[in-house]
């Protein structure tokens, strides 16, 4: 097998890439998961570890099978991971992901989502809070093919940023060669609000307090329903203390 | 006998803008005072400078509140001190649940004044106690911050939680506004059964005669363009309310 070149910042897919951390984690694992037909199955990702972490999933769900994947992106210096999803007849993806970022941190998570056949849908929910000067890249693209008609996917990306100098990158996109589909996607870029701010000060909360509230509420929708959200949660909130 | 708060010769400033121009006031323990004043007048300006509100930036003059050099204190150093701001506008916080939230504050505080913090089972005793005080449903607290409450029940909302963050001094914007005639009521008994005491103080905000009806005032000010125009006792809010500002200040 040939490895790939070191891609470049040409590549759409690693445009926002922190590339010479990618030299050193090149090339990157294709980990295939395959959800066989009817089955559900679950997976929690916490990227862990302070250096350079690039993963790849790819992921194929066979007829009916559902497959809910949750991911938490916040402590690696540059954390990549890719998703490249394939849906079958009336299969369920459902992804949920909180980027959280400080100081020079360099997070993404870039998806690919194919609905092969009818009937099958895609929810992904994408939350980031980028604090000091990292940034937080979603790239998803999602894609339906010929005949996957009642497809319904739907993409909820918001960012919040914690200071002026942190960056969001958002590119959902859609490539539709089917008939009756329905793709949602919606995507913001924010700050914390400061009136909400000040009313929970005027309460006496500290404002470290007060922002880690309105930022655990922020991701909350990532991590909502997911067999592991006490243990994701406890994780995001450790993390964001350290943001604020 | 030294006051609660004492604002002297006061001036700020919105977006570069003077909005309060040296304004001068004491208010000791014990005392209900109202403000009133036309629409524009600076009151909700001196509840924010009060409770320091970002954006609101003191140009001139001084607060002490018991001593304290108020206006050098964080909003929620103001809090911890005893100090209570009921907005006109409450905000809605979406995903942060009111229960969570004043938990959080009250053990701040009581953290800042080296009290222990309330345990879950104690803070939902004293949550379920003023919510029924001001016959409000204790379910609404569990809700996320006034998302979803008509405007009513907001300031319903604003006295609870007054009512478990137990405050020395009290700045009520507007409470009045938007209550039905049951709830201004019931908002104005809250009103005295939390506050009508010796060692607090209250600063009621309001446009008209009917909540002081219920929480009748020592003393009545009229504040127009960023001023105390006009002092004077209960009689004189039902001066305003016959004659209106023009004639009266
Ligand atoms: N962010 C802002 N930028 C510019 N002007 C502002 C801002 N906030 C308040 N002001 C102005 O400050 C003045 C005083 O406003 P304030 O809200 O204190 O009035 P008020 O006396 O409470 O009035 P009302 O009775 O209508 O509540 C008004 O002219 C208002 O337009
Ligand atoms: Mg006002």
């Amino acid at each position: 097998m040939t490895v790939a070149a070191l891609p470049t910042r040409k590549d759409e897919a690693f445009r926002y890439a922190d590339l010479a951390a990618l030299a050193g984690v090149w090339p990157v694992a294709r980990e295939e998961i395959t959800i066989a037909a009817g089955v559900s199955q679950a997976l929690s990702v916490v990227l862990e570890g302070g250096g350079a972490i690039a993963r790849h999933l790819i992921i194929t769900l066979e007829a009916g099978a559902s497959y809910d994947l949750r991911v938490l992106n916040a402590e690696a210096s540059f954390g990549r991971l890719a998703i490249d999803a394939r849906l079958g007849e009336g299969a369920q993806f459902t992804l949920g992901a909180a980027q959280l970022g400080a100081g020079a941190q360099v997070l993404e998570i870039v998806t690919e989502v194919t609905h092969l056949a009818p009937g099958a849908s895609s929810r992904q929910v994408i939350r980031s809070v980028l604090a000091g000067e990292s940034t937080g890249t979603y790239l998803g693209k999602v894609a339906v093919a010929r005949g996957a008609g009642g497809t319904d996917s739907e993409q909820s990306v918001r960012a919040m940023l914690l200071d002026r100098t942190a960056t969001a990158n958002a590119k959902p996109e859609l490539e539709i060669y089917a008939d009756d589909v329905k793709c949602a996607h919606g995507c913001a870029v924010g700050e914390l609000d400061a009136g909400a701010l000040f009313y929970l000060a005027s309460r006496g909360l500290p404002p470290g307090e007060a922002k880690k509230l309105m930022l655990q509420a922020f991701i909350a929708e990532a991590f909502t329903g997911a067999p592991e959200e006490e243990r994701l949660q406890a994780l995001a909130l450790d993390r964001l203390g350290a943001l604020v | 006998m030294s006051a609660m708060l004492k604002i002297n010769n006061l001036s700020a400033t919105v977006a570069e803008k003077p909005i309060l121009k040296g304004l001068s006031l004491s208010i000791n323990a014990g005392e209900i005072h109202a403000i009133m004043g036309p629409n524009g007048a600076g009151k909700s300006t001196l509840g924010y400078v009060l409770g320091g509100r970002p954006g609101y930036e003191v140009t001139g003059g001084s607060v002490e509140f018991n001593g304290d050099d108020l206006l050098a204190l964080a909003p929620h150093e103001r809090a911890a001190l005893g100090l209570f701001l009921g907005f006109q506008y409450p905000v809605e916080i979406p995903g942060v649940s009111f229960v969570q939230f004043l938990r959080e504050s009250a053990n701040a505080q009581r953290g800042a004044r080296g009290e222990a913090p309330l345990s879950g089972g104690e803070f939902l005793k004293l949550a379920r106690e003023k919510a029924a005080l001001l016959k409000m449903d204790m379910e609404m607290l569990k809700r996320p911050v006034n998302v979803g409450f008509s405007g009513g029940e907001k300031k319903r909302a604003e006295m609870v939680q007054m009512g478990i963050l137990d405050p020395r001094l009290a700045i009520l914007d507007e409470t009045d506004s938007g209550l039905d005639i049951d709830a201004l009521r019931i908002v104005g008994d809250g009103i005295n059964a939390i506050m009508r005491r010796p060692d607090k103080a209250v600063l009621l905000i309001t446009h008209y005669q009917r909540l002081l009806d219920y929480v009748k005032p020592d003393f009545v000010h009229v504040l127009a363009d960023g001023r105390i125009v006009k002092t004077g006792g209960p009689e004189l809010a039902h001066q305003l309310e016959e004659q209106g500002y023009e004639a009266v200040a």
